[in-house]
């Protein structure tokens, strides 16, 4: 019961403190921080195990990375490589000299101020992607250039972790602590230790190969065996066991989990199933990082910080310092305009959750020592409980000020209007077809491989997923798009996936299939702007053409066919209150066949010899006894 | 041309400036509604560019749907009768082409015959035409502000019953020049 009554206690203070610290604008990684501070410091429930929770949770870490190379297609990486390689590089590279030089001021090894340059050079890619999600300011400059240098910390990562075990001190014990970490071995793992160093070198390139190769051409086919059987749990199931496998070979071989499982995701991050299996690793990322920051707020000395306040704050804010000041001159450097390059430098300013990570790493491959590491902790974590501070200067001093000034320049914000749809059956099909051969950007969702195959072979590309889940929908990009099309054909399905959709976009118009009359109501009902039903119109084509053939002149077919529509689009209004009050009622049956009835006598008109009812109208001759002729 | 017209008809207090293109895209046209667009109107303006020496197709739809037997004309037809008729018109060709001597062979208000006679039919008063020629060459030439400025003068003449209906009834042609139409002082 020892882990359940932990997971109690760790869930239970999530459960109170991200809520409450979202709700202040704090973000959640720092509602996480803040509930292990008092899960772990405050009230001493949790102690001694939170280290070894912390090895489990770090895991998270490599689902993280699995997702950002997920989101990494490879076209996209070569069209931001200029910002990547410019911009993120430099940021990286100057950061880790500046704090490098500073370090060596301080009287530290060369080799431990190359690991702590590097570790703090890096930012809370949680935290800032968090906040410029929620505030909206992704798509601006400085949120896009934000962006950019998250990525390339991200992928500096890799590298990172196989240069911190050749930097390690003489006497910092090298070997002291790598057993039990999840996150990455050191050098060399166990299995290949009796290679000579050209053999390892090969089994690794081959390993490497491997999982790039089997990305490309095995798991396409694997998932679409496993998403044909329908069974969403033994999807999830394939995507955790492609993670955890892939994690272990690479710790099998001796590199690190991160690097494996960041490539496997570039790799599938072209196939069509990439929506799907972001949204089904995400939560089991979220919950981990979740964990992994409780364990983090839990291990934080408060001794220390109240022996040395002082110097703790006072290195934290010169962080923060530094850390600005390169990030601004950058900004200069790469042309970011007033507003832009505040939020760039002040959002970046922080050192990140990765730091934790390495951290850990540096220590148990002797990297850095015991001591410095602690303050340090406590340093890298007192900046990320800053930067809300630096978000909140920017948006209510920066921002404002530049406001005024944006009216006279052309507008950054590159917002683009999208349609988004959902269901790619015979009806989405047409839709979307008209949409695409006009040149609108459409994002289009469907959950059957085959059509997706289909599809594929003339050209339309089309996502995986089951478009009633909120994820998926969301990772579609509902959130910036101006339409919504709902075509799925599974009546109760598409009705929840409407109401999902108005409840949660206000601003994107829905228009939708519908399966008949009742359906319409039902869809309007749930927020839809317009519902057609799927099959009306073609009906009323099929019955002018019988009209046609029984012998009626083409052109007066098609007026019948528009007078039988128009009669039953008016139907559709004036039942409408009558079913949303109580459904197909008696009241509702009468009032439908007194309309039936009408329509009966419009039909009929033209077969005896009324030629002139008022129903029958257009083009009628005038009548012979009208004498002012 | 025609689009920036309506525009500034849309802008006329008074005037109900009615797109029939975008009302009726399948020329499914209401005739009831129609109708009643007409009886709530005193002056009735079609504004169209001169297509074969007519109106556009939706437009000859409009007058043969709308236009019916027992409300425009016939023994019991009188809801048109005393309101006012009017083409606002846009035209290819120069002014020149339009005489007895020009390309047409005939004068503008002669080719536009069909309108004026079913005005007569529904006993309405037919105005002469309103018009822009050579539509085409309008915007390079500068003509454009000119004659939304005319057609905004006539609109409003009409609307605050201002307009001299005897003279424009008689006259062969409304041009951009329309001082000697337009009533100073009192409404007639």
């Amino acid at each position: 019961m020892a882990l359940l009554s932990e997971a109690f206690v760790y869930l239970c203070a999530a459960v109170i403190a991200v809520p409450i610290a979202n709700r202040l604008g704090l973000g959640s990684v720092l509602g996480y921080l803040i509930a292990g501070v008092v899960i772990g410091p405050v009230i001493g429930i949790v102690g001694s195990e939170a280290t070894d929770v912390q090895h489990f949770a770090e895991f998270g870490v490599v689902m993280m990375l699995f997702l950002v190379g997920l989101e990494l297609q490879p076209a996209m990486l070569w069209k931001m490589r200029q910002q990547l390689i410019g911009l993120g590089g430099l940021q990286v590279l100057g950061t880790t000299a500046v704090f490098s030089g500073i370090a060596l001021a301080f009287g530290l090894h060369w080799q431990s101020a190359v690991a702590l340059g590097m570790i703090l050079a890096l930012s809370s890619t949680a935290i800032v992607l968090q906040t410029l999600n929620e505030k909206g300011w992704l798509k601006t400059q400085g949120g896009q250039s934000s962006f950019s240098v998250l990525l390339t910390q991200d992928i500096a990562v890799i590298p990172m972790l196989a240069v911190l075990p050749l930097l390690a001190v003489g006497h910092g014990g090298g070997d002291q602590g790598s057993e039990g970490h999840g996150e990455a071995a050191a050098h060399g793992g166990e299995a290949l230790a009796a290679l000579p160093g050209w053999a390892q070198a090969l089994v690794i390139l081959a390993v490497i190969a491997a999982i790039i190769l089997a990305g490309r051409h095995l798991l396409r086919p694997v998932f679409r065996f496993i998403a044909e059987a329908r069974l969403r749990e033994i999807f999830t199931a394939t995507a955790l066991l492609l993670v955890i496998g892939i994690a272990l070979l690479m710790d099998f071989v001796g590199l690190s989990p991160a690097l494996g499982t960041f490539l496997a995701g570039v790799v599938l991050s072209d196939s069509d199933y990439r929506h799907e299996l972001e949204a089904d690793i995400e939560p089991f990322k979220g919950l981990l990082l979740g964990l992994f920051f409780l364990t983090v707020g839990a291990g934080i000395d408060f001794g220390l910080l109240f022996g040395a306040p002082l110097t703790i704050f006072g290195l934290a804010i010169g962080l923060m310092a530094v850390k600005f000041c390169v990030l601004f001159a950058l900004g200069a450097l790469f042309r970011l305009q007033g507003a832009d390059r505040w939020l760039f430098a002040l959002g970046l300013a922080q050192a990140g959750e990765f730091a934790f990570v390495l951290f850990g790493f540096a220590s148990s491959s002797g990297a850095l020592e015991q001591s410095l590491l602690q303050t340090m902790t406590l340093v890298v974590a007192i900046s990320m409980l800053l930067t809300p501070a630096l978000f909140i200067f920017y948006e209510k001093v920066v921002a404002p000020r530049a406001v005024a000034k944006s009216d006279r320049e052309p507008d950054t914000v590159d917002k683009r209007g999208r349609v988004v749809v959902a269901g790619m059956g015979r009806f989405g099909q047409i839709v979307s077809r008209m949409l695409l051969t006009s040149g609108y950007d459409v994002v289009i969702l469907d959950h059957d491989p085959q059509t997706i195959d289909n599809l594929a072979r003339i050209g339309i590309r089309t996502f995986y997923g089951d478009a009633t889940r909120p994820d998926l929908l969301h990772g579609a990009g509902l959130d910036q798009a101006d339409l919504f099309i709902a075509a799925i054909d599974d009546r109760e399905k598409q009705t929840l996936m409407v109401e999902h959709v108005a409840r949660t976009y206000p601003k994107v118009k829905i228009l939708a299939r519908a399966r008949d009359r009742h359906h319409i109501y039902e869809l309007e009902n749930a927020g839809a702007h317009y519902a057609e039903r799927e099959v009306f119109e073609g009906a009323l084509a099929l019955g002018r053409r019988a009209f046609a053939e029984l012998g009626r002149h083409p052109f007066r077919a098609r007026t019948k066919a528009q007078e039988f529509r128009k009669h039953d689009l008016a139907m559709l209004d004036n039942l409408r209150e009558n079913y949303n009050d109580g459904g197909v009622d008696k009241s509702y049956i009468d009032a439908m066949r007194a309309q039936s009835d009408t329509l009966f006598e419009i039909m009929r008109v033209d077969r005896g010899d009324e030629r002139h009812e008022r129903t029958e109208r257009g083009w009628n001759p005038p009548p012979k006894g009208d004498a002012t002729l | 041309m025609n689009q920036p017209l309506f525009q500034t008809a849309q802008a006329v207090e008074g005037v109900s400036a009615i797109d029939l293109y975008a009302e009726y895209p399948d020329f499914g046209i209401d005739i009831d509604r129609e109708q009643a667009r007409l009886v709530a109107h005193d002056v009735i303006v079609f504004q169209h560019p001169l297509y074969w020496y007519s109106a556009p197709a939706i437009m000859k739809e409009w007058q043969d749907l709308v236009l019916e037997h027992g409300f425009a004309y016939g023994l019991h037809g009188k809801a048109l009768q005393g309101k006012i008729f009017l083409n606002a018109i846009t035209t290819g060709a120069r002014p020149e082409a339009y005489s007895t001597e020009g390309m047409n062979h005939a004068e503008l208000r002669s080719l536009l015959g069909p309108f004026e006679k079913t005005a007569d039919l529904c006993g309405m008063r037919y105005l002469a035409p309103f018009v822009m020629f050579g539509a085409g060459r309008a915007r390079e030439e500068d003509r454009v502000t000119v004659h939304r400025n005319a057609y905004d003068d006539l609109l409003k003449a009409l609307v605050a019953d201002r307009f001299d209906l005897d003279k424009a009834s008689k006259a062969a042609l409304l041009t951009d020049v329309l001082d000697d139409f337009i009533l100073k002082g009192e409404a007639v």
